[in-house]
């Protein structure tokens, strides 16, 4: 499946849902946060949430700043 | 003890007693919240917070990088468990950009005191006051405590505090000039009006210039790049603490009147 993530396009084998795509990642769930289609995905909804070809996925998390 | 002695400890008491701030219900000791940008690396960067002895520190929220999923974390140096994170709305220059930032900031530290800024260009930095006050709007409405980063207008002041604003933080001058507190005048017309905390936000250079703040009786200072751009920033952290604390015990005390002629400090009366 594809989907955008960041802005750059990447391509899956099927990923049943966002907490699949963030294990796939190697991504710490506790340390981002997660946007689908600008609706943010609540962490407690990971695994609950299905991808969609096509989606389009953010993905943050903290940084310095002023 | 005698009487003497118990009004000089209960004067003791009375000057040692805990000086606190609050902003959206939550209290704090220190008056000094510090950036994580612009450090070498996120350990001096939690060095730097430590040794100012901040319990809030600003954070910014940016993309992961996907093709280095292992690169150090901000969180895994600068603990959330030992400071308040405040995310911030750096790089937005549109109400609509920062409430998304601060929706996925709330949903990635389960916080929702948040600072505010939405900048105008990029060559001054300066707040879009009009858009920013529509900014505060649309995140009051979704329920975030916003501390909002202002001009030094005292009129703006007072719309962001009517608007809901947990906090006014005017700058005293651009973010990282070094410039110091450019409007003594305005700061203090904005502090004496609020009735929520204000805190100068941007442009402190040096310690001198954090104590001017805090003498102002701003309730709390905010800086970045002062400490990281520092030849010692740890160093420079500590000075600020020291600054910050010194500002806030003249601001108490009272300052003396100024006055046009001298005033001896030894008597004149029994000179030989």
């Amino acid at each position: 499946m594809k989907l955008t993530i960041n802005g750059e396009e990447c391509a899956f084998a099927a990923l049943p849902d966002v907490a699949a795509l963030v294990a796939t990642l190697g991504l710490d769930a506790r340390k981002v946060a997660v946007e689908r289609n600008l609706e943010i995905v609540p962490r407690s909804a990971y695994g609950a949430t299905a991808l969609v070809d096509g989606d389009r996925i953010e993905i943050v998390h903290f940084i310095g700043g002023g | 003890m005698d009487g003497a002695g118990a009004g000089q400890a209960t004067q003791i008491a009375g000057s040692m007693a805990e000086d606190t701030w609050s902003v959206a219900g939550r209290t704090f000791r220190s008056r000094l919240i510090v950036g994580t940008g612009k450090y070498k690396d996120y350990a001096q960067n939690a060095a730097a917070a430590e040794a100012a002895g901040a319990e809030i520190v600003t954070v910014a929220l940016r993309r992961v990088n996907l093709s280095d999923p292992s690169q150090p974390m901000l969180v895994d140096y600068v603990k959330p468990d030992r400071f308040t994170f405040l995310p911030n709305t750096a790089g937005c220059y549109t109400g609509e950009e920062a409430v998304r930032t601060l929706r996925l900031a709330r949903e990635a530290g389960g916080w929702d005191l948040v600072k505010l800024e939405v900048l105008s260009n990029t060559k001054h930095l300066l707040p879009d006051m009009e858009e920013t006050l529509r900014a505060l709007k649309l995140l009051v409405a979704e329920g975030f405590q916003v501390m909002v980063y202002c001009t030094d207008d005292p009129v703006y002041a007072q719309k962001l505090e009517d608007a809901g604003a947990a906090a006014i933080m005017p700058l005293g001058a651009p973010i990282g000039s070094g410039r110091g507190i450019q409007n003594q005048l305005n700061l203090g017309l904005i502090i004496e009006q609020a009735k929520v905390p204000v805190l100068v936000d941007a442009g402190v250079g040096t310690a001198s210039d954090a104590a001017i703040a805090m003498e102002l009786g701003c309730d709390a200072v905010l800086m970045n790049t002062a400490i990281a751009e520092a030849k010692d920033p740890i160093r420079m952290a500590r000075a600020m603490r020291h600054a910050v604390i010194a500002g806030r015990e003249a601001y108490l005390a009272g300052r003396m009147p100024r006055r046009m002629y001298a005033d001896p400090s030894s008597p004149l009366a029994g000179l030989i």
